[in-house]
C-alpha cells in the first residue's frame, strides 16, 4: 500500500492467483517485507500480543458458548456446568476470563506507549482514533461478557451500568426511563436482558476484528511510528517485517504468555471478584459494587462526581477525550523523549491512572472520596490545559538528525560507516 | 460593473425542465427508499421493548395484617422490589417536620398524584393511611436496592433507606436527603382494597 511491492509470485498457480487475488501479495507486502523503523523496543511489541489476545479471547468464546445456556434461571449452573463436567471446561472459562484481564493489561500498555511517544501525531490521527474505537468496544464487550456469568457481581454490575442511562432523564423527563427499558426489555434487569447481551457480546469480538484490520491499514500508510519520534529518512533505517520483528514480537508474546499461564493456573480467581460465585439475587445488592479491575479508574470518576449526570458525563468523557488527542496536543515534537516538561507531567498521569484504579475499588467515603476528586481533575487537566498549554511554553531538547543518529551520534562523513553487513536487508523489503 | 456582466457569461442551461423532473424523481425515490427502511428498521428496535408478558406481570396484591408498627417487608412487583414500611410515630413526626424547600428532590414522585405533587410526606404516604409507606426500593442513582428493610440494617442519619452502593441517604418518607441520587424513591401506583390488603399495579 505505502511502499512498492516487492512481492514477485514464483509458480505458476501464484501468477495464476496474484491476477485474480492478490492475496499472497499482500500479506508479503504487508507481513513479511514491510519496511520498519529499525530502533523500536519492546513497548512496540504489544500490538502483536493484542491480535493473540483477541484471537485467544474468540477460540475459547466460541467453544465456551457451545456449553453455555443463556437463560436467567439456567446461566449461572450452566457456568458450574463448564468448570465441573464439560472436558477441559475449567481451562477454557479461566483461560477466557483471565484472558479478559490481560486483553486490557495488553490494550493499556499499548496506549501508553502511543501516548508517549506521540504515535497519535500526524500522519498517524486515524490510525489513533480506530485504536480508541477498539478500546471502546472492547469495553463494551468485556462488560457484556461478565454479565453473562449470572452471579451477584454480574447482576449488578450490569444494574448499575445500565442505569447510566436513566441519568437522560434530567435531561429530557422519561427519555432515560424509556431508553433504560428499552435496554432491558422489561421494568428491571432479567431474563430479556440476559439473552440480548449474550447475543451481542458473541457480536462484538467480529467487529472489533474488522476495526483492527482498518487500524493495520491505517498503520501501515504511514508506517510505524517510532522512540525517537523521526520520520524514517531512508530504507537504511528500516529492516523487513519478518524476520527481525516477528522475532522480537514472538519473544514478548512468550514472556506474556508465561504470565498469562501464571494467573490461569497459578491465581485464575485473584482477578476477579469472589461476590461474582454468588447466583444475582435481584432483591439483594452486595455491600460494595466494584468492577473488574480494567474498570476501576473509570469507576472512581464516576463516583468522584456528586451529581448523576455530570458523574455519568466524566465517566464516558475520560473515554471520548482520547479521541481529541492528536489536536489537543500542540507540541511539534512526538517523542517525550524530547519533551523536558511535558515528560513529568506525563508520569504523573500515569500515576493518576494507577491510583484512580486503587480509589475505585475502595469506598467513596472521606479521604477515598477527596483523593478521587483531585485524581479526577487532574485526569481531565491534562489532556485539556496541560496538553495544549505545554506544547506551546515547552523548549524542546535537540532532536536527532536521524534514526541512526539517534544511535550512533552525529555523523561526520556520509554514511559509509553504517554497517555493511545490514545493507541487504533494506533492499529486501524494496 | 453591472453592465459589463453580459448574459454570454452565464449561459442558461437549455434543458433546466429535465434538471428539475429528474431531482424530483431522484428526491422521490430516496424518499420512499429512506421510508422503507425506517419502516423496515423498527420491528429490529422495537423488539427490544418489554414484550406482552413482561407488561402482563402488572399487579400484585400483598396482604400487609401481619406487619406491626415499625416493621418493613419487601415485595416483588415487575420485578422491582416494593418497599412496604408501617411506620411509627416517631417516624412520621421526623418526616412531616421537614420543610419541602430543604429537599434535594421536592417533588413527590408519587404515581397516584399528578406530576408536580410536593413531595411533602402527605403526598408520600398512603391516601388517608399515614402509617403506611408503599415505593419502589431502588435508589434513583444507579438502581441498587437501598438498605434499611431488615431491623439491624443502616438506615443512615435520616433513619430511612441507606444505598451501600454509592452512599444516598433517604429519610423514612423515602426521600432523598444524600446525593449523589437526584430523586425520591418513586412510589407506584397503588390502592388499599381493605384495611390489610394492599393492590399495587
Amino acid at each position: 500500500m505505502a511502499h512498492p511491492s516487492s512481492y514477485e509470485p514464483t509458480t505458476g498457480f501464484e501468477k495464476w492467483l496474484d491476477a485474480r487475488l492478490p492475496v499472497v501479495r499482500v500479506m508479503s507486502d504487508q507481513f513479511i517485507t514491510f519496511p520498519t523503523p529499525r530502533n523500536l523496543n519492546y513497548w512496540w511489541t504489544f500490538g502483536g500480543i493484542l491480535v493473540f489476545m483477541l484471537i485467544s479471547q474468540i477460540a475459547t468464546g466460541i467453544v465456551l458458548a457451545m456449553h453455555y445456556i443463556p437463560a436467567a434461571d439456567r446461566a449461572f449452573d450452566s457456568v458450574e456446568h463448564i468448570m465441573r463436567d464439560v472436558n477441559w471446561g475449567w481451562l477454557l472459562r479461566y483461560t477466557h476470563a483471565v484472558g479478559a484481564s490481560m486483553f486490557f493489561l495488553a490494550a493499556y500498555i499499548h496506549t501508553f506507549r502511543g501516548l508517549y511517544y506521540g504515535s497519535y501525531k500526524a500522519p498517524r490521527e486515524i490510525l489513533w482514533i480506530l485504536g480508541v474505537l477498539i478500546l471502546l468496544l472492547m469495553i463494551a464487550t468485556a462488560f457484556m461478557g461478565y454479565s453473562l456469568v449470572w452471579g451477584q457481581m454480574s447482576f449488578w454490575a450490569v444494574t448499575v451500568i445500565t442505569n447510566l442511562f436513566s441519568s437522560l432523564d434530567l435531561v429530557i423527563p422519561g427519555l432515560g426511563t424509556q431508553l433504560v427499558q428499552w435496554i432491558w426489555g422489561g421494568f428491571s434487569v432479567g431474563g430479556p436482558t440476559l439473552t440480548r447481551l449474550y447475543s451481542l457480546h458473541y457480536l462484538f469480538p467480529f467487529i472489533i476484528a474488522g476495526v483492527v484490520v482498518l487500524h493495520i491499514w491505517a498503520l501501515h500508510i504511514p508506517g510505524n511510528n517510532n522512540p525517537t519520534g523521526i520520520d524514517v529518512k531512508s530504507s537504511r533505517e528500516t529492516l523487513p517485517f519478518h524476520p527481525y520483528y516477528t522475532m522480537k514480537d514472538g519473544f514478548a508474546l512468550v514472556l506474556f504468555a508465561i504470565l498469562f499461564a501464571l494467573f490461569v493456573f497459578y491465581a485464575p480467581n485473584t482477578l476477579g471478584h469472589p461476590d461474582n460465585y454468588i447466583p444475582a439475587n435481584p432483591l439483594q445488592t452486595p455491600q460494595h459494587i466494584v468492577p473488574e479491575w480494567y474498570f476501576l479508574p473509570f469507576y472512581a470518576i464516576l463516583r468522584a462526581i456528586p451529581n448523576k449526570l455530570f458523574g455519568v458525563a466524566g465517566l464516558i468523557g475520560a473515554i471520548v477525550v482520547l479521541f481529541f488527542v492528536p489536536w489537543l496536543d500542540t507540541s511539534r515534537v512526538r517523542s517525550t523523549r524530547y519533551r523536558p516538561i511535558y515528560k513529568w507531567f506525563f508520569w504523573a498521569f500515569v500515576i493518576t491512572c494507577v491510583a484512580l484504579g486503587y480509589l475505585g475499588s475502595q469506598p467513596p467515603e472521606g479521604g477515598y472520596l477527596i483523593l478521587g476528586r483531585i485524581f479526577t481533575a487532574y485526569y481531565f487537566l491534562f489532556f485539556l490545559l496541560v496538553m495544549p498549554v505545554v506544547g506551546w511554553i515547552e523548549k524542546p531538547k535537540g532532536l536527532p538528525g536521524s534514526i541512526t543518529e539517534s544511535v550512533l551520534g552525529p555523523v561526520e562523513a556520509p554514511p559509509a560507516a553504517a554497517p555493511p553487513r545490514r545493507q541487504r536487508q533494506p533492499e529486501a523489503a524494496l | 460593473m453591472a453592465e459589463n456582466v453580459t448574459p454570454a457569461q452565464f449561459p442558461i442551461p437549455q434543458h433546466e425542465d429535465d434538471h428539475s423532473r429528474r431531482d424530483v424523481i431522484m428526491i422521490a425515490a430516496g424518499g420512499f427508499a429512506a421510508v422503507g427502511f425506517g419502516l423496515g428498521l423498527w420491528p429490529l428496535l422495537d423488539q427490544m421493548n418489554p414484550d406482552q408478558s413482561a407488561l402482563s406481570l402488572a399487579t400484585t396484591e400483598v396482604d400487609l395484617s401481619h406487619l406491626e408498627a415499625g416493621q418493613a417487608i419487601t415485595v416483588m412487583w415487575r420485578g422491582k422490589p416494593i418497599f412496604i414500611r408501617h411506620r411509627t410515630e416517631k417516624e412520621i413526626e421526623a418526616a412531616k417536620a421537614v420543610p419541602v424547600d430543604d429537599l434535594i428532590d421536592p417533588i413527590a414522585r408519587n404515581a397516584n398524584l399528578p406530576d408536580t405533587a410536593p413531595a411533602t410526606d402527605q403526598n408520600r404516604a398512603g391516601k388517608d393511611r399515614e402509617p403506611w409507606l408503599v415505593m419502589i426500593g431502588i435508589c434513583t442513582h444507579l438502581g441498587c436496592i437501598p438498605k434499611g428493610q431488615s431491623p439491624g440494617d443502616y438506615k443512615g442519619d435520616y433513619g430511612g433507606w441507606f444505598c451501600p452502593c454509592h452512599g444516598s441517604q433517604y429519610d423514612t418518607a423515602g426521600r432523598v436527603r444524600v446525593g449523589p441520587a437526584p430523586q425520591n424513591m418513586a412510589i407506584p401506583p397503588y390502592a388499599f382494597l381493605s384495611d390489610t390488603k394492599v393492590k399495587i399495579g
